[in-house]
């Protein structure tokens, strides 16, 4: 369904372009190019969404205010409060007084409806250039249980974002991160699942194990991490909905960094065996395992491309941490890091333009990107310990964790665009540290 | 009977707090020493685990990213090797970690090429290679939490653990 609203919106918006340039030459498209940063994020309003029926009252401030938390949060745009609005909207399909809209500078306008009938939840939107004074693609209609009230906000969220800036969004997601308490010296450690926004967190295992490094599947329905549930450290693979959990395949050694393939059919991961790590592949239908390398150095951390064609990973082959890529078969491997200092956690973009990674230089920890040749390398954050990089859906984001120094020193999850711009902490109930983001949810 | 019983239990006792058995408390250790004529589990008995973790020492440093076994680290290697070629009954699990200055899962490996390094040096000195097991902690557990050197390099370690569940 937003698949297709999108492909309508590039024509409304190749349109408006056209209508824009020829009548007010001053004024520019609304459209955000989030590539460069947005240094003036736009302003929009969205009134509280006008509830149906009496049922629906108690859902429309929340609903409103959560897909306006997602466009804030961006960065790229800023929220009209309700208080300086002269317009109310009380009727969805009343016409728009636009010179109100116009009057308190937003240029953006989201007006909707919601209503509920049984268990369902029924949340209509448009979108409005105020300043052209027309709609920006259809209005859209979405229906779930009144539970997934969160998810219909960042669904609208994610259909905005798309129309305004030209890409997809990444509001409706998931993250799957450790949640970790205690002190440092005895940190105590649980799976942990929560909506991107850091909403709805549920612990999936208890702290009697030490689990590291969660990553879902393609479809968001299963999670690969590493658990000393044994005793020592061990891939397991776990189904999110029933929490069952097993051994992926055989692992006579200690394993871990298990990342999913593309398609979901294969799972790379390291094997350390008698103190040398190397990357294997293992059918997760079969267990069946390949050795991809066979280096005498560590060899961690892989990550497929999107298009399942290449693995990066980390090896100390040249002496310190450094990023290299390979075919899928395994073989000769290429070093991709040049600069200065240590490379590791290299992980593909969703969109196979860039690759993230963690560096050590002159001790501080920095999270960059780079192309996947390794050049164009920019770093996008620096502290004392920045670590773990994972990307948004869409590719413009990045989610990290950051831990503080000394002896009270404890992890967050954060995340940053791109660009270096708009990093913000997530809130988590307790400490969190290796955050996997999935896809879209469907 | 009672010698049994007495030598196990100061097997136990260690095995439930090390720090224990290291501190001298005659009013403790005192009546099983008198029925046994020695002191069983304590530090002065060459035997006993606290004499291992504590005299001979249970644990050898690393250098930052580095594996490779110093003077110092052999020295306390070969008195480990020694203890196990006289106490036959035991096998042991080799510790590796690192400190906080690394990604996880590199220090993963590292944890893990390090105990393998100690792993090696025992087999080399004659323990049988099923006696000593490996395990990485990476930058799990930390003893000292610091963030600076005086912390990390007491955490660049590998801890060679005595396994008790065996009994004799």
């Amino acid at each position: 369904m937003i698949k297709y609203c999108m492909t309508y919106l590039c024509a409304a918006l190749a349109i408006m372009t056209l209508m824009f340039s020829e009548v007010t030459a001053q004024t520019k498209p609304l459209r955000i190019e989030i590539t460069q940063g947005v240094v003036e994020p736009m302003p929009f309003a969205a009134p509280v969404f006008v509830a149906e029926n009496t049922a629906a009252r108690k859902y429309a401030q929340e609903l409103t205010a959560v897909l306006a938390a997602d466009l804030v949060g961006t960065g790229l745009f800023r929220e009209i409060p309700n208080a300086a609005h002269i317009s109310k909207v009380t009727n969805f399909n009343a016409p728009v007084q636009f010179a109100d809209w116009k009057a308190i500078n937003a240029q953006a306008l989201i007006t909707g409806a919601v209503s509920v009938s049984g268990n369902k939840l029924i949340v209509k939107f448009r979108l409005f250039d105020v300043f052209a004074q027309t709609a920006l693609g259809d209005g859209l209609q979405f229906v779930a249980t009144t539970n997934s009230m969160r998810r219909m906000s960042h669904k609208v969220a994610d259909a905005v974002y798309s129309r305004l800036t030209g890409e997809t969004g990444y509001f409706d997601s998931r993250v799957v991160y450790i949640a970790e308490e205690g002190p440092k010296n005895n940190r105590q450690k649980r799976l942990a699942l929560m909506d991107y926004d850091g909403a709805n967190v549920r612990y999936l295992t208890d702290a009697s194990s030490i689990v590291l490094s969660p990553r879902f599947s393609p479809n968001a329905r299963e999670i690969i991490y590493t658990s000393y549930e044994t005793g020592s450290p061990r891939v397991f693979l776990m189904n999110v909905d029933t929490l069952k959990r097993r051994i992926l395949g055989d692992q006579p050694a200690m394993a871990f960094a298990p990342r999913f393939s593309p398609d979901g059919t294969k799972v790379v991961m390291s094997l350390s065996e008698r103190g040398n790590a190397d990357i294997f592949m293992v059918e997760v239908a079969t267990g069946q395992k390949k050795r991809l390398t066979s280096s005498p150095a560590i060899d961690t951390a892989p990550s497929f491309s999107p298009d399942g064609s290449k693995i990066v990973f980390e090896s100390d082959r040249s002496g310190g941490q450094q990023i290299y890529v390979m075919s899928v078969k395994g073989g000769s491997a290429k070093r991709i890091s040049s600069g200065s200092g240590r490379y590791g956690t290299p992980v593909w973009s969703p969109r196979g333009d860039m690759i993230a990674f963690t560096k050590l230089n002159k001790g501080r920890f920095h999270i960059g990107v780079m192309r996947t040749d390794g050049s164009r390398e920019k770093l996008l954050t620096a502290s004392f310990l920045d670590e773990g990089p994972t990307w948004s859906p869409n590719g413009r984001v990045l989610m990290f964790f950051r831990e503080t120094a000394g002896a009270n020193g404890a992890p967050s999850i954060y995340s940053v665009d791109i660009t270096g711009r708009n990093l913000r902490k997530v809130k988590t109930p307790t400490f969190g540290s290796d955050p996997a983001w999935s896809k879209l949810l469907k | 009977m009672i010698h049994n019983f007495v030598k196990i239990s100061a097997v136990v006792i260690c095995a439930i707090g090390l720090s224990a058995c290291g501190q001298k408390t005659p009013g403790a250790y005192g009546k099983l020493g008198d029925v046994i004529g020695a002191k069983p589990g304590d530090v002065s008995d060459p035997t006993s685990l606290a004499y291992f973790q504590q005299t001979i020492g249970d644990r050898v440093l690393f250098t930052v990213n580095e594996s490779t076994l110093g003077q110092d680290a052999i020295d306390v290697l070969d008195g480990q090797a020694n203890w196990l070629i006289q106490n036959t009954q035991y096998v042991v699990t080799v510790e590796g970690h690192a400190d906080e200055q690394g990604t996880r899962e590199y220090n993963l490996a590292l944890g893990a090429r390090r105990a393998s390094a100690v792993q090696n040096y025992l087999v080399s000195r004659g323990i049988a290679d099923n006696r000593v097991n490996t395990l990485t902690y990476g930058k799990e557990r930390p003893i000292e939490i610091c963030s600076t050197e005086v912390c990390w390099s007491q955490n660049r370690r590998a801890v060679t653990v005595v396994n008790t569940n065996l009994g004799s």
